[in-house]
């Protein structure tokens, strides 16, 4: 028994560290989204007891003349975020839908990286590209004085929650069992009817969690809405200011943090801009995570 | 079913058409993209403005310092992301038992990979530029991509090693093996593909983040290289952003060039996580 | 017992196991004697797979396990606070059911074990490997191209390659789980045969495959049922007068 020597105690104390160092990695992220937070609210707090409630409720952004309202931003955000939703879900669904249930093979050969590709794309790269051709496009279609409005950031923000969609919405899709495809077509239902009737129902909290993630991504994004939105900060209430300027938090912070005093009250309304952010995507992104987790409950994963 | 049978084939003709329609409206644009990039882009592209710096107000010469600078915040996210990355995954696959804690660690993972860009830029500009006294530098931008991009290291890595069959850690354990044995001479030898595939499209996507790197590092002009870690930098995908909206009567070509080349390095980089994921699936041998 | 003073080399002394609600193994008490072939049989979730991997330890992967009584090997408790596992699984080696080669060729397969265990010197892993293999009655076969990737070999080669990856380490206890379970007629005749000339070295413990095989290997046979060991004898004995009723009537064939 040349081998049955108990492990040398270096060796032992190699392994009790590497296991250490791992389980030190394994705890980071909670860490590291604990620190985000801390530090949003160090930065970010003040904002709170420097500026009255009633000035940060308004309706005005100028913080030079030390109007605070954040309102229009937050509505700008909403608004930009909400009509990219509403234009990717079908646009989605249904390529998610092509893609996996009726698509030859050699068009999903094609669709699939080209999409990857969609999500390489940096987003100053699409918001140039949304610049320069999009916004006159939109300029001209609509007849408006400028092609840079909340449309045009929706249109690029579906663009760009796309890839997250559809890829969800396709694993959600792919969990559907083949029995209940078949039990659709025995009872005489075309594929399509079994497709509307069966699959997608059956696949729903999947594409919850897709329109979840894909709100996430896009009430996030900066550089690109911040370059084809136009900025403007007003109240984006009736129905054409779809088709009007708008500013969204995210492209406030981009533009303005670059200019401002660290620790004037302009700074810290930033930061507080922030934390707003920060507690939106972390909901949406909580409640993405609830339909996820209790799948893999239900599928008996670990 | 109450309808003619031929009204319902029909039906289905008209939805199938109308689902290739919507794909077809997501991947032209995106083909599109590309495309226009490099048709007006590919006239800017020559030794100068791969190899100078910027003259005239950047109206002129190359993007050389934003290429370098934009390859040494991949080279310090790598260097940061990594070990963390890998580490945290190694954990969650191999160590985790099923606990509150491990939720915890898997939502706050989660909710990394959704918080918005711009926040991670306020982040790294409260705690690393401010607070640790790092100064607008290459390794305070390095430093808050990385977190960026741990949580799309782990994503990937811990599919990749929970696709590694638990057979070959039971023969190890049976063989004397202790885990950490097992997981360093099996486990990650037989993983590291999808590893490296996950981690160059973690890598590729702080190459072209621009929000975080906006008050952590990136100069706005700076004709020269960095000289230390504590130095700004340009980077490409915030050159891009000041030469498309800061400076007036830029040339179309100099911004498509700068376009393209930042699209060819994430796509080309893209291709290549591709090709060495297909590559190393076609051989493996379970 | 005509045989003078066997050696206990594994001792099972009262010992229950559970995961989860219901106890998996129920006061089990059970002694296996050194250089012998023991056959744990029974009908499937009888228990005989759990008792044989509580031996070296593999159940400490499953989660939420526990464990009462205790196990000996050499009348140590395999189960002491202070017990080096690694070092209790180089002497107590395992076989699975299916045929498992790790990735590599078959030479890193047979030396695994032993690099893990920290020998370098490459004379000696070539001895140890050359062995080994001669043990697991596969050297002929394979001496040849050593450096082939081990899942080139066929079905029940990789399972002698696994006997031999086994031996490599120079186990004292030899496990095996029904390790011919996936193999043909004349496959499963070979690893019979060497497990024949592997017991003079070796104490072996071996879940069946069948009755049969059961009988054929068997110096001393326990049966399983419903987490409970019904009865253990010498071979020949257990399996021509069985003590009790319901061993009886599972080898002739009246249930399981």
């Amino acid at each position: 028994m040349e081998f049955a020597k108990a492990p040398g105690l270096t060796k032992r104390w190699g392994e009790f560290a590497i296991e250490t160092i791992i389980r030190v990695l394994g705890l980071s992220s909670i860490g590291f989204v604990v620190m985000i937070f801390l530090f949003l609210l160090r930065e970010g707090l003040p904002t709170f007891w420097e500026i009255p409630l009633n000035n940060l409720l308004g309706t005005r952004w100028y913080p030079t003349f030390d109007y605070f309202g954040a309102v229009p931003l937050v509505l700008g955000s909403v608004l930009v975020t909400l009509l990219a939703i509403v234009i990717a879900l079908p646009l989605g669904l249904a390529t998610a839908v092509f893609v996996r249930e009726i698509a030859p093979p050699w068009a999903r050969e094609i669709l699939k990286p080209v999409i990857e590709v969609l999500a390489g794309i940096p987003s100053v790269v699409l918001g140039f590209f949304g610049m320069t051709l999009v916004a006159p496009l939109v300029r001209e279609v609509l007849g408006a004085p400028t092609g840079l409005t909340a449309f045009t950031g929706a249109l690029l923000l579906a663009y760009m929650a796309l890839p997250t969609m559809i890829s969800v919405a396709e694993d959600a899709l792919d969990t559907v069992p083949k029995s209940y495809r078949d039990a659709g077509l025995s009872m005489g239902a075309t594929q399509w009817q079994t497709i509307w009737r069966v699959v997608v129902p059956a696949a729903r909290s999947g594409v919850v969690t897709a329109v979840m993630l894909g709100m996430g991504r896009a009430i996030g994004e900066t550089m690109a809405v911040m370059m084809v939105t136009g900025n403007a900060a007003r109240l984006p209430l009736s129905l054409d200011s779809l088709f009007r300027p708008v500013r969204t938090m995210t492209a406030t912070i981009a533009a303005e943090m670059g200019e401002v005093a660290q620790g004037s009250t302009h700074y810290h309304a930033l930061f507080g801009l922030g934390i707003i952010l920060f507690a939106l995507t972390f909901v949406i992104n909580l409640a993405a995570a609830a339909t996820i987790f209790k799948k893999r409950r239900r599928g008996g994963l670990r | 079913m109450r309808r003619p049978l031929v009204n319902r084939h029909t039906q289905q003709r008209i939805g199938f058409a109308l689902l290739a329609l919507a794909a077809l409206i997501v991947v032209i644009p995106i083909i599109l993209v590309v495309l226009v990039i490099i048709a007006r882009g590919i006239g800017a592209i020559n030794w100068e403005f791969l190899t100078q710096a910027p003259r005239e107000g950047m109206k002129a010469g190359g993007i050389f310092p934003a290429i370098v600078g934009t390859l040494l915040l991949m080279a310090g996210t790598a260097l940061a992301a990594i070990p963390v990355g890998i580490g945290g995954a190694i954990y969650l696959s191999e160590y985790a038992r099923d606990s509150w804690l491990t939720r915890a660690i898997r939502l706050a993972i989660i909710n990394l990979a959704g918080i918005p860009s711009v926040v991670y830029g306020l982040f790294g500009l409260g705690m690393f530029v401010l607070f640790l006294r790092l100064g607008t530098s290459i390794i305070a931008g390095s430093l808050t991509l990385a977190i960026m991009t741990i949580p799309i290291i782990i994503s990937s890595t811990e599919e990749a090693l929970r696709a590694v069959p638990t057979e070959f850690r039971t023969v190890n354990a049976s063989l004397g093996g202790t885990r950490w044995q097992g997981i360093r001479n099996i486990v990650l030898p037989q993983s590291l593909p999808g590893i490296i595939t996950g981690v160059i499209l973690g890598l590729l996507r702080a190459a072209g983040e621009t929000a975080p790197i906006l008050f952590t590092v990136a100069a706005f002009f700076l004709p020269r290289l960095p000289s230390s870690l504590f130095d700004q930098t340009m980077a490409l995908p915030y050159h891009l952003y000041v030469i498309s909206t800061q400076v007036p009567g830029m040339p179309e070509k100099v911004q498509y060039g700068t376009a393209l080349v930042l699209l060819a390095l994430v796509l080309s980089l893209n291709i290549v996580a591709t090709i060495v994921r297909s590559y190393f699936r076609r051989r493996r041998q379970w | 017992m005509t045989q003078p003073s066997p050696t206990v080399k594994v001792r099972f002394d009262q010992v229950t196991y559970s995961y989860g609600a219901a106890p998996a193994l129920q006061n089990i008490t059970l002694d296996v004697y050194a250089n012998t072939i023991t056959v744990f049989f029974g009908p499937a979730g009888s228990g005989k797979t759990t008792a044989l991997r509580l031996i070296n330890r593999l159940n400490d992967l499953a989660e939420g396990a526990r464990l009462s009584g205790r196990l000996l090997l050499d009348g140590q408790d395999i189960y002491a606070r202070n017990a080096d596992v690694s070092a209790l699984r180089r002497r107590v080696g395992m076989v699975f059911a299916l045929p498992l080669p790790l990735p590599g060729t078959i030479r890193e397969n047979v030396t695994y074990g032993p690099r893990l265990a920290g020998l370098r010197d490459h004379a000696r892993l070539a001895e140890l490997t050359e062995r080994s293999l001669i043990q697991a009655a596969l050297w002929n076969e394979v001496k040849d191209r050593l450096d082939d990737p081990a899942t080139a070999l066929s079905g029940g080669q990789q399972q002698r390659l696994c006997i031999a990856r086994s031996l490599a380490l120079e186990p004292e206890v030899l496990l095996l789980d029904e390790p011919t379970s996936g193999l043909d007629p004349i496959s499963t005749a070979r690893v019979e045969e060497s497990l024949f000339q592997l017991k003079s070295h070796y104490t072996i413990i071996i879940v069946p495959h069948s009755i049969q095989q059961a009988a054929r290997v068997a110096d001393w046979a326990a049966f399983f049922l419903k987490g409970e060991m019904i009865e253990c004898q010498e071979g020949t004995a257990l399996f021509t007068t069985p003590h009790d009723q319901r061993t009886e009537d599972y080898i002739t064939g009246r249930f399981g």
